[in-house]
This record gives C-alpha cells, sequence and structure tokens, in this order.
C-alpha cells in the first residue's frame, strides 16, 4: 500500500457550474416553505383576554414580510398584557390571595379604574421612609392593661362572671406577652408571624383566635410612642386587617353561598342563604363588643365589605357611622390614619360614596388644631421630635385621604378645598397634600396660584422647599399655561436656591429639574446645572446626594437626545465631574453610553460629542481592574463598542485610523473592544478598496499597509487563541484582497506559528469544552484561503501548505482523536485543486500559484507527492483502527470519507487509485458499520455521474463496489 | 355478626340540626328539623324520642345567701315548656347517614308566657331539643340535645322615640366627697332614645365642651340588673354586660362624639317583669379623666321588640 500513486482529476469549473445550475423552481402559493413570512393577525386583544392566532399569510409576494417578533412586541403583546393583569391584580392587595379572590379583585379595580394610584405604590414608600433607630415594643395583652389601671367600669358593679364577648380581648386565657427591645426589622417580622399565626389559626377552623389575634394587631395602633415609625407600623398592621377582611372573612362567606354555583359578582342580598347571612351577622355581633374604640373601628372598617351579605344599604349606613366613630380618638395622628384607613377600604368597597370620603377630610380639618394642643406638644416633648417632622408623619395619611377625595373629583370641590385651605391660614401641611393628591393637570394650570399660597405660608413648622418639591412634582408631569412658566421657574428657583441644607436643597432641585429639562432648552438648564454645582461643591456635599444628582443625569437624558447640544452645555462635563466614586460614575457613564446608542441615529466625527465620549468611555475603561466581573467587563464593553461604532470621518480614511490608535490606546484592557478596532480598521481598508475600484494609487498602497500594521501589532495582545487566529486570516485575506502580499503571507504565517498553542481545551460560556471541532473548522477555512495564496519566492513550492501540516503533525492531538488524519483527507481537496489549469476562485490583482507556475508539471508533481504522503499517513492510521468495536466504526467512517474524497477529487481512471477507492470503499463496509442509506445514495450518484462521456470508467468501479447485504 | 357494644358504639353519631339558621322561633310556630344518625354499620335501637324543655333557672348571689335563707325554697326552676314526641320505634337503622324530620309546635301549657331566651348571671331562660337513643342491652344510650332561640311576640303599642337630653358639670354630680376640688368640665350630650328596640342599636351623642383635666376614656356600660324573689324578700343585683369605648384620649373639644351600642344577642331580653323574678337594664355613661376621675351618669332602659 505504501505505493499510492495520486492523480487529479481534471475539472472544468464552468462546465460543472453551468450544469449544477439549478432551475429555479416556483414556490406556489399555499405551499408550506419554512421561510415564508408568518404574520401575527388579531393583535388587537383586550385587557385580560389572552388570545392570539399565528397564522401564515396566504400571499407572501404581495404584503410586506412583516417580521413575526417585532410585530408581536407592538405593546399588545400577551406576555406584557398578562404582566399588566397581574400588576393590577397584585396592586390591591399585596397579600397573595386566592384565585377566586384575585378575579374579584381585579373586576373591583376596574370600577376604581386605572388611573387611581392604588395603595400598594404606597406602602413600600411609607415603609422606606418612616424608620427608626429606637427599640419598639408589642404588648400583646390587655389583661395587663386591666392590672395596671384597674378599669373603673368593672370596678363600679361586682363582676365575678366574665362572659364570653368579654374574652374576646385575650388572645389566650391570661397570657400576657410583652415584647421589649425590637429592632424595627424585629417588629416587622413579629408583625409577619402574627398574621402567620392568623392565617394558622383560620385555617385550623379557630375563629374566635383569629378575630383575637386581629383585634390585638389594631390594638397596636394606639400605641403612639416611637411616633416617627407609626406610618410604616400603620403599613405592617393594616396589611394584617385586609388579609382578615380580604381574605379570610370575606371569601370563607363568599364560598358559603357558592353552593350549588359560585355567587355573581353582583350578586344582591336575596343570593345570600341564611346560613351564610347567619355566619356574617355573628361576625358583626362579635365586633360591635369589642371594648376598645380602635380595634373595634379598624376590625370594622376591615369588614365593611361583608355588609353586601347583609343589606343593600349597610355598607352607605356603616361609612359615616365609622367616620363619626373616629372622633372618638383623642389622638389626631391616630386619628388621622384611621381616617386614612376607613377612605381606603370605603374606595375599594364602594368608591361612589364620596360623602363619606368629604366628611373625613373635614373633619380632620377640625383636629389641626388639636396638634398645637397641649395632650401632642407634651408627648412630641418627651420623645424629642421636632414639631417638623412630627408634621410629616401626617403627609401619607393625609396624602392618601385627599387622593380618594379629589378621584374623579368634580372642580368646584378641589376649588372648595384650595379655598378651605387658604381660610385655615394656608396650612401649609393642607397645602403640601393638596398638591400631591390632587390631579397634576390641576395643580399645573393653577399653578400660579399656587405659588402665591405657598408664599404666604406660615413659614413655621413644615419648610417650604418640602412645598415647592410637591409642586415640582406635579408639574414635572403636567403643563402650566405656556406663558407663566417661566416666572413660575424663577420663583421656585428662587425660594430653592436659598435652601441651606444641601440635602433639601438637592431633594428639591432634583425634582424641578425636570420642568426644567420639559419647557426650556440648553441655556436654562445650563443655569440650573451650575447653580447645583455650586450648591454641592462646598464640603463635598455632593457625596452624600449621588441617587439625586444621578436621577438628575437621567431626566436630562430622557429630555435631550441631540448630543452635541448635551455636550455644548457648558456645566454639562463639570456637573459629571462631581460623581467622585467610582461605582456611582461608571454607573453614571453607563447610563450617558446606553441613551447615546440608543438615540444616536447617524454616524458622527463632531468632535465636540466625540471628546466628551471618549472622555466617558475612558472613565468606564478606566473602572475596570483585576476584581472587575466578567459580566461588567462584557457591558462595559459593549457600550464603548456601540460608540466606536458610530463613529465615521467618511472619506478621511486616515483621520479614522488615527482614532483607532487613539482608541487602542485609550481601551487596551478590553479585549472586545479590541476586536472591535481590528475589525474596524479591517473594515476601512475594504472600504479603501472599494473607493479605488479595487486600483490602490501609491498613497491608498501605503495606507492600507498601516491598516494591515495596524492589525498585526494589535492581535498578538489578545488573550483568546481563536480571536488571534480568525482575527489573523481575517486580516491575511484582507490584506490579500488589497494586493498586500508579504503583510498577507506574514498573517498567515502568523496564525500557523500560532497553532501550537491552541490549547486541548478552551472555555466556553463558562464551561470547559474540547478545543477540537473549534480548531478543525478553523484549520478547513484556513486550507480554503491557502488555494489563492501564491508561493514566497524565496521559500519552497506549497511553503504554507507544508507548513501548516507540519504543525498539524506535531500538535499533541486528543488521544483516540481522529482529527489530524480528518485534516489530513480535508487536505487533499485543496491539493487537487491547486493542480488544476485554472482555479475555482482569484483575487483581483493578485496572481495565485496557477499563474505563477503555469501548471509547470515540476510543480504538479510535488503536489502529488504531497498526496500520496497524505494518503499514505492516512492508510498508516485505518490499519491501526481495529481494536475494538469503537475504533472500528471510526475506521469505517474514515475510509468512507477517503473514499468521497478519492471519487470527487482523484483521477479515478488511474487504475491504482481505482484499486485504491475499491479497497476503501469494501473496508468502509467490512464490519457493517456503514450507513446503508448513505451507501445507496453514493452508488445512485456515482452511477448518475458515470452517464458523462468523461466520466464512463466509473461504470467499471461501480460493478466492483458491492453493497453489503443485511442478512 | 357479634360485634362488640364498644366497636359499633364508637362509630354513631347523632345530632339535631334546626331548619333555621338562626335558630329563633316565636311562640305558636313550629320548630322543624332533622335528626341525623350517621353509622358505619346498621344500628339496632329501642326507640329514639325527642322532647323539648323550657325553663327558667333562678340563682341567689353569694351575699344574698344567708340572709334570705328563708324564701331560698322560693328560687327553684320554672318551667315554661316540656314536651316530648317519638321519632321512631324500635328496630334497624341501615348503616350510613339517616335523616329523620321532625316538626314540634311551641306551645305553652295553660296560660304560662314563654318568655325571651336570656343568658344572665342570675337568671337563665333556655329552651332546648333533646333527642335520646335507646339501645340494647350493652351498649350506651346516646343522647344529643340542642338550644334553640325563643323570641318573645312583638310588642303591640308604637313606641315613640323621646329623647334624653343630658349635661353633666362638677355641679350636677352625687356622691362627691369634696366638690371644690373638682376639675372644671362639662359634658353634654342626649340619648336618642331610653325606650329601645332590642335588635336596633342605643344612639345618641356626647360632647366634651370644656374640660380642665384631659379626657382619658368615655366608655358606655351596659348592665343588666336581676331581681329574685318574692313579697318575702328579694335579691337584686348589678352586674356588667359589655363595655363599649366610644372615646380615646384628649378628644377634642366641641366636636359630638357618636354614642353607639348595639345590644348583644341571648345576653339581652325586653325587660321582663313577673312574680318570681325581673331582668332590667341600664346603661352608664362613663367619663375618665386623666387624673383618673371617674364621672358616671346612669340611665335605666327599657328595651322591648317589635
Amino acid at each position: 500500500m505504501a505505493s499510492v500513486q495520486w492523480r487529479s482529476r481534471g475539472r472544468n469549473y464552468e462546465a460543472e457550474l453551468q450544469r449544477c445550475h439549478p432551475e429555479g423552481l416556483p414556490v406556489e402559493f399555499g405551499d408550506y416553505h419554512p421561510l415564508k413570512p408568518i404574520m401575527v393577525t388579531d393583535t388587537k386583544t383586550r385587557r385580560g383576554a389572552r388570545k392570539g392566532s399565528t397564522s401564515s399569510s396566504s400571499s407572501s409576494s404581495s404584503s410586506a414580510p412583516v417580521d413575526p417578533l417585532s410585530s408581536m412586541l407592538d405593546g399588545t403583546d400577551p406576555l406584557s398584557m398578562f404582566a399588566a393583569t397581574e400588576t393590577s391584580a397584585a396592586a390591591s392587595h399585596s397579600s397573595s390571595v386566592g384565585d377566586l379572590g384575585r378575579k374579584r379583585r381585579v373586576k373591583e379595580e376596574e370600577a376604581l379604574g386605572a388611573d387611581f394610584e392604588p395603595w400598594s405604590t404606597k406602602r413600600g414608600e411609607i415603609l422606606a421612609r418612616f424608620t427608626t433607630t429606637e427599640k419598639l415594643s408589642i404588648n400583646l395583652c390587655m389583661g395587663s392593661d386591666r392590672g395596671k389601671a384597674p378599669n373603673p367600669g368593672s370596678s363600679a358593679v361586682s363582676e365575678k362572671v366574665r362572659t364570653r364577648l368579654e374574652e374576646l380581648d385575650d388572645l389566650e386565657e391570661g397570657s400576657h406577652r410583652e415584647l421589649l427591645n425590637l429592632s424595627q426589622q424585629d417588629y416587622a417580622n413579629r408583625i409577619e408571624e402574627l398574621n402567620q399565626s392568623l392565617k394558622e389559626a383560620w385555617s385550623s377552623d379557630q375563629k374566635v383566635k383569629a378575630l383575637k389575634i386581629v383585634i390585638q394587631c389594631s390594638k397596636l395602633l394606639s400605641d403612639t410612642s416611637v411616633i416617627q415609625f407609626y406610618p410604616s407600623k400603620f403599613v405592617l398592621i393594616t396589611d394584617i386587617l385586609d388579609t382578615f377582611v380580604g381574605r379570610l372573612v370575606y371569601d370563607r362567606i363568599w364560598t358559603m353561598c357558592s353552593d350549588p354555583r359560585p355567587l355573581p359578582d353582583s350578586f344582591t342580598v336575596e343570593d345570600v342563604n341564611d346560613t351564610a347571612k347567619e355566619t356574617c351577622l355573628n361576625w358583626f355581633f362579635k365586633i360591635a363588643s369589642i371594648r376598645e374604640l380602635l380595634p373595634r373601628l379598624y376590625v370594622e372598617a376591615a369588614i365593611l365589605k361583608c355588609n353586601r351579605f347583609l343589606s343593600k344599604s349597610g355598607i352607605q349606613e356603616t361609612l359615616p357611622r365609622l367616620t363619626a366613630m373616629i372622633r372618638g380618638m383623642g389622638d389626631p395622628l391616630v386619628a388621622a390614619y384611621a381616617r386614612a384607613y376607613l377612605c381606603r377600604v370605603g374606595m375599594e368597597v364602594a368608591p361612589h360614596l364620596k360623602e363619606s370620603l368629604n366628611a373625613n377630610i373635614f373633619d380632620l380639618l377640625t383636629t389641626f388644631r388639636q396638634i398645637s394642643g397641649d395632650s401632642v406638644q407634651k408627648q412630641l416633648h418627651l420623645q424629642k421630635v421636632e414639631v417638623p417632622a412630627y408634621l410629616m408623619l401626617y403627609s401619607p395619611a393625609i396624602n392618601w385621604i385627599l387622593q380618594c377625595v379629589a378621584y374623579r373629583a368634580p372642580e368646584p370641590l378641589l376649588t372648595e378645598m384650595m379655598e378651605r385651605c387658604k381660610m385655615m391660614a394656608n396650612n401649609a401641611l393642607l397645602l403640601n397634600s393638596i398638591m400631591r393628591a390632587f390631579r397634576p393637570e390641576f395643580v399645573a394650570t393653577r399653578a400660579t396660584d399656587f405659588i402665591g399660597m405657598i408664599k404666604d405660608c406660615d413659614e413655621s413648622g413644615f419648610p417650604k422647599h418640602l412645598l415647592y418639591g410637591s409642586l415640582g412634582r406635579s408639574l414635572a408631569c403636567a403643563d402650566p399655561p405656556e406663558s407663566e412658566r417661566l416666572t413660575i421657574l424663577n420663583e421656585a428657583w428662587k425660594v430653592i436656591t436659598k435652601v441651606r441644607n444641601p440635602q433639601d436643597y438637592m431633594n428639591c432641585a432634583e425634582i424641578w429639574v425636570e420642568f426644567t429639562c420639559r419647557h426650556f432648552a440648553k441655556r436654562e438648564v445650563n443655569t440650573v446645572l451650575a447653580d447645583i454645582i455650586k450648591h454641592m461643591t462646598p464640603d463635598r456635599a455632593f457625596e452624600e446626594a449621588y441617587p439625586q444628582l444621578q436621577s438628575v443625569i437621567t431626566k436630562i437624558l430622557m429630555y435631550f437626545h441631540d448630543f452635541s447640544v448635551l455636550f455644548s452645555m457648558e456645566r454639562f462635563l463639570p456637573f459629571l465631574d462631581m460623581f467622585q466614586k467610582d461605582s456611582v460614575r461608571v454607573e453614571v457613564c453607563k447610563s450617558i453610553m446606553e441613551v447615546f446608542i440608543k438615540h444616536q441615529l447617524e454616524l458622527t466625527r463632531d468632535p465636540v460629542i466625540l471628546n466628551a465620549m471618549l472622555h466617558i468611555c475612558k472613565t468606564m475603561h478606566d473602572s475596570v481592574n483585576a476584581l472587575t466581573l466578567e459580566d461588567e467587563k462584557r457591558s462595559l464593553a459593549l457600550l464603548i463598542i456601540g460608540f466606536i461604532r458610530m463613529v465615521s470621518f467618511g472619506r478621511d480614511f486616515e483621520q479614522q485610523l488615527s482614532f483607532c490608535v487613539e482608541a487602542r490606546s485609550t481601551f487596551c484592557n478590553l479585549e472586545p473592544v479590541l476586536v472591535q478596532l481590528i475589525h474596524t480598521v479591517n473594515q476601512l481598508a475594504m472600504e479603501t478598496r472599494m473607493v479605488m475600484k479595487g486600483n490602490h494609487s501609491r498613497k491608498t498602497a501605503a495606507f492600507v499597509r498601516a491598516c494591515a500594521a495596524y492589525c498585526f501589532i494589535t492581535i498578538p495582545s489578545l488573550s483568546s487563541i481563536f480571536s488571534r487566529l480568525h482575527l489573523y486570516l481575517l486580516s491575511g485575506q484582507v490584506a490579500l484582497a488589497n494586493q498586500c502580499l508579504s503583510q498577507a503571507d506574514a498573517f498567515l504565517k502568523a496564525a500557523v506559528s500560532v497553532l501550537p498553542e491552541v490549547p486541548r481545551s478552551i472555555s466556553v460560556e463558562g464551561k470547559l469544552r474540547s478545543s477540537e471541532s473549534f480548531l478543525l473548522d478553523f484549520i478547513n477555512n484556513f486550507l480554503a484561503t491557502l488555494l489563492v495564496v501564491p508561493d514566497h519566492p524565496e521559500h519552497g513550492v506549497l511553503y504554507l501548505v507544508r507548513g501548516l501540516l507540519n504543525m498539524v503533525q506535531d500538535y499533541t492531538w486528543e488521544d483516540n482523536s481522529d482529527a489530524k488524519v480528518r485534516i489530513y483527507i480535508s487536505a487533499l481537496p485543496l491539493l487537487a485543486a491547486m493542480s488544476q489549469e485554472t482555479y475555482l476562485y482569484s483575487i483581483h490583482k493578485v496572481d495565485s500559484n496557477e499563474t505563477l507556475y503555469g501548471g509547470d508539471p515540476k510543480f504538479l508533481s510535488e503536489i502529488n507527492k504531497l498526496c500520496e504522503t497524505l494518503i499514505g499517513q492516512i492508510l498508516d492510521h485505518l490499519k491501526t483502527l481495529t481494536r475494538d468495536e469503537q475504533s472500528m466504526r471510526r475506521q469505517s467512517a474514515l475510509a468512507f470519507s477517503l473514499f468521497g474524497v478519492l471519487l470527487a477529487h482523484g483521477d479515478l481512471k488511474n487504475n491504482k487509485l481505482s484499486q485504491l477507492s475499491i479497497n476503501l470503499w469494501n473496508l468502509s463496509h467490512k464490519h457493517g458499520h456503514s450507513e446503508t442509506r448513505v451507501s445507496i445514495r453514493t452508488l445512485e450518484s456515482i452511477r448518475h455521474q458515470a452517464q458523462r462521456p468523461d466520466m464512463a470508467h466509473l461504470s467499471d468501479t461501480i460493478q466492483r463496489l458491492a453493497l453489503q447485504s443485511r442478512t | 355478626p357479634f360485634g362488640g357494644p364498644l366497636s359499633s358504639e364508637m362509630s354513631v353519631t347523632l345530632d339535631i340540626k334546626l331548619k333555621r339558621a338562626n335558630k329563633v322561633y316565636h311562640e305558636g310556630e313550629t320548630v322543624a328539623g332533622v335528626v341525623t344518625l350517621c353509622c358505619k354499620e346498621p344500628l339496632q335501637h329501642n326507640g329514639i324520642a325527642l322532647s323539648m324543655d323550657g325553663i327558667v333557672n333562678l340563682q341567689l348571689s353569694s351575699k344574698s345567701v344567708g340572709v334570705f335563707e328563708a324564701f331560698y325554697n322560693s328560687v327553684k326552676p320554672i318551667p315554661l315548656i316540656s314536651s316530648s314526641i317519638e321519632v321512631a320505634k324500635a328496630g334497624k337503622i341501615p348503616g350510613g347517614k339517616t335523616e329523620i324530620p321532625f316538626e314540634f309546635p311551641l306551645i305553652s301549657k295553660g296560660n304560662k308566657v314563654l318568655y325571651e331566651t336570656y343568658h344572665g348571671v342570675f337568671v337563665n331562660i333556655q329552651y332546648t331539643l333533646r333527642c335520646d337513643l335507646k339501645r340494647p342491652l350493652l351498649a350506651k344510650d346516646l343522647s344529643r340535645s340542642c338550644e334553640f332561640i325563643v323570641h318573645s311576640q312583638p310588642q303591640k303599642s308604637k313606641i315613640v322615640p323621646t329623647p334624653v337630653k343630658f349635661s353633666i358639670t362638677p355641679e350636677t354630680l352625687q356622691n362627691v366627697r369634696e366638690r371644690s376640688q373638682l376639675p372644671r368640665f362639662l359634658i353634654r350630650g342626649h340619648l336618642d332614645a331610653t325606650s329601645c328596640v332590642i335588635s336596633q342599636p342605643l344612639t345618641g351623642e356626647v360632647q366634651v365642651d370644656k374640660s380642665d383635666v384631659p379626657i382619658k376614656s368615655i366608655e358606655l356600660q351596659l348592665v343588666r340588673v336581676e331581681t329574685c324573689g318574692c313579697a318575702e324578700g328579694y335579691a337584686r343585683d348589678a352586674t356588667e354586660i359589655q363595655n363599649i369605648q366610644i372615646a380615646e384620649g384628649d378628644v377634642g373639644h366641641g366636636m359630638p362624639i357618636p354614642v353607639h351600642m348595639v345590644f348583644p344577642r341571648l345576653f339581652t331580653c325586653p325587660t321582663l317583669e313577673t312574680t318570681n323574678f325581673k331582668v332590667e337594664f341600664e346603661i352608664n355613661v362613663v367619663v375618665i379623666l386623666q387624673d383618673d376621675h371617674l364621672i358616671t351618669e346612669n340611665f335605666p332602659l327599657k328595651l322591648c321588640r317589635v
């Protein structure tokens, strides 16, 4: 076998192409075809309904192809719709609720309308805002209360027998739990525990115990020690009340009536059966006998909805009564929150009953004078709480009540509220809440009025910058009359700029930046920025205000998408300089870059933009250090790449190249950016070639060589071996295309010399994988390029091919791997192609070996010798593959692919080659590992070829190719 | 076939279910319902009987015992109604759930009045249905009772609510030791009526007009006054039924605070006066000041059913 001869088959590529030219087969309309555009019809689905049918359109030619992905995404896709319903369902009740309950709740929300901001959006804010570091306590027993101050009522009359009703007040018989020294988090945890035990008690049918827990919880709301935590406490405890009524009591009674079929949502009293009514009535009697005012009020408010089971007018009668009942609460803060809760329940259950809402706010206004009363002042003194801080505690409650009152309220009511506020000497607290709660449009149209009222406000107690903050928040979403805008801004800023405390200043300024950006141009925004810088620089005040400063940037980016305008704002970059904490600065740079990539649609060479962007990108790049996470690096690199891709100097290629040079030195730590730069430079070279239509002048030739040089010195700095290999190959191809032969040679040589460094396994997306398949892919690609690379005059024939094959031979392949032999097999077609008179492809203005050697027999015999060596190597390898089943399978496969190569590229008129091919066929079929279907197809194909006159010799061969019979 | 007495006994449950969910009946009506029997295996029995009892239990408070030894005997239970019917004759009940419907007319014997159900401390008026299942030798008889509630016939005459105004100042108080040491205050208010319909809440308003010492709490105390005895002597005891707080803390002055109290079921009944006992009710408006001064205003109530 050692004396194999190789003769390449002569090919006429032209004729073959002609023969193979596929006749265009038109696709019939209505035929199935996988690439036909798919169109989504029925995209207008209503909220909640999740239908949506996909059907392929029947007229593919007439309608413009619609991208199925984008058409899904125009706002009505089922996923986001689903999410939308989910959030609104979750909105009304933060606690998870049963399926039945949820459906019903969604309905109710709709009755309220989506424009009503639900309580759930407020609760998180309140929890985050009203915190304390002081120690809290939970006192869960009324018995002890009795012990301390003997109940005068019971002492007046001998009380020996306690009735069952009175026992309601004790959680457990005689139990007394007082938890002291709780941190805020502990407190929240305890409340959650109570919530859990409430649910447990309920599910284990201990209804009375559940009610006791609820009573105990609501009682905690009468405790105003650690007063600054009170709003948060209110949130935590009313969550439990919501669970109690929303989920437990109401649903339970509701299911009692759902036999035989569920109650309709719009049920009436007549639909409710007697047992359910009796159960409901029982609850009301129990609650009516709760001794203390506060828990009785809260629990009855919580259970308000259950009135629907008993009478039509129940809710309507109860709401005013509960509203009046709150007058009995002496502490104005406790009363205000009780009103807030009542309004919350009222809005949920009967949003149409406006009178009680109004009664609540008017009652609240009359209690305002209690705030300055002795009791409150004494308490504040005792707890060392300042009046402004104390007043702030009211704002969530008042805001909420006003929001309920203002919801779809007629204009006159709102005006009346404003008048009342004026009457109460412009009570700042109330004014603040009005601006927060009323529709922004309402506030915006009267902005000048409000400014006047703010001016007249009593300064003591409630700082004015907060009032301006609230006004600014409304103006950020609704527009005041155009003629007043500048006056408003001036008036507001006059006050804001006088705020001494940097934190207060910043909170307010941040809000007004949006108004400024919305209605004014560069100049005004620049002034505002300058003012902020002036306030925040002394004593490095900015260090405490990063979130607000960041939000300023975000707001500016929201309104300014023209980066040439943005960067021409004098104070913008100095403003950025205030972000001196690394992590924040990078964060800000990233947000700017994201907006840039999204909104900068045209390529740019504007020096202002380039300088600023380079500065920003450099900041991001310089933040990378050894500790930076891979993900972070990737996202930074992507942003910088996004910038580089937007830079274009048009025909000024040299400028572009020098930009790349600068960028390389600036971004040297981010490999993906370097890769992008190499691609950019290669593209530059190709664009140059295009402009010169393939004929380089002396100057352009020098330029493309400079490009090649750029790539050549940049590639080695990459750490990823495959990036290097691919870029060498690509740059080599680009150099060839630009007739830079020695550069191309250098690239390809470099690639070959790097090959031995390829590790046997590489990490792909964090997983270690064998590099073999990647290497095979690369080498095949490389071989294809080698066809057109002319031999170097100073080196021998087929210098690069030999070099590559030597590297392949010396490479330490995996054990039991056929990779090397596979490469040998795929090198054969290359060599066969090289021995043709005319090559399959060539490069414009580059002479390949076909021209260099002109079919010189010496060259051909070199090729044949090389082929013979390769075949010898392959056959030697085949011989070793006999050890076991596994290796015989491999032997069969390899033999068959070599057979395929011989058939396609070898000249089978040669007897020896023909014999070899027959032997290989037999070898591959010897142990039954061949695929019969492939074999049959192959035979068919050979038979087909043999019909051609120049291939007639194949019919002899085919006679001798036996198909293995299956027995 | 010879299932031990224990094994069968374990698996039988006896229950009485009334047709009306609220279990409320009036004289002359029919108490209807079912006796349900649940057993896994067929059950042999010697008859199932149902009896209806209504009884007034009187009790003397400990302080009265001894003092009124003389009429101690007069304080024995007073039967109001007592009758029984046979629901099923001796026989066998098949395994599974068996429901036997029954109807019992609620009619008193002679000229006895069926007083309204009332659960008090010294007076208790209670009506029960009791079902007895007699079983053969070696097996325990089963029994189950169930309370039902009797409401007395609505009163015929109409009640015209007459509001009762009150005004409390240090001068109006009785039982004061040193009037001069009292802080100044003026508390005004009214009850919408003292003749109340038992099914409707007691309502009214209280308003603190002035108080030198801040208010700590305002409460409504519902009191039962029970009298047992006869002409020779009687025991009269007042005890608290419930206490409802209507104001807490230093309430704002000049704002009317609602008075609202629901009369608890079972623990109240229309005011009752018989030869042997009396059940009456009173309300106390209790104002407690922060220096623990206690101010009480008492109002006798007349409860009725319409």
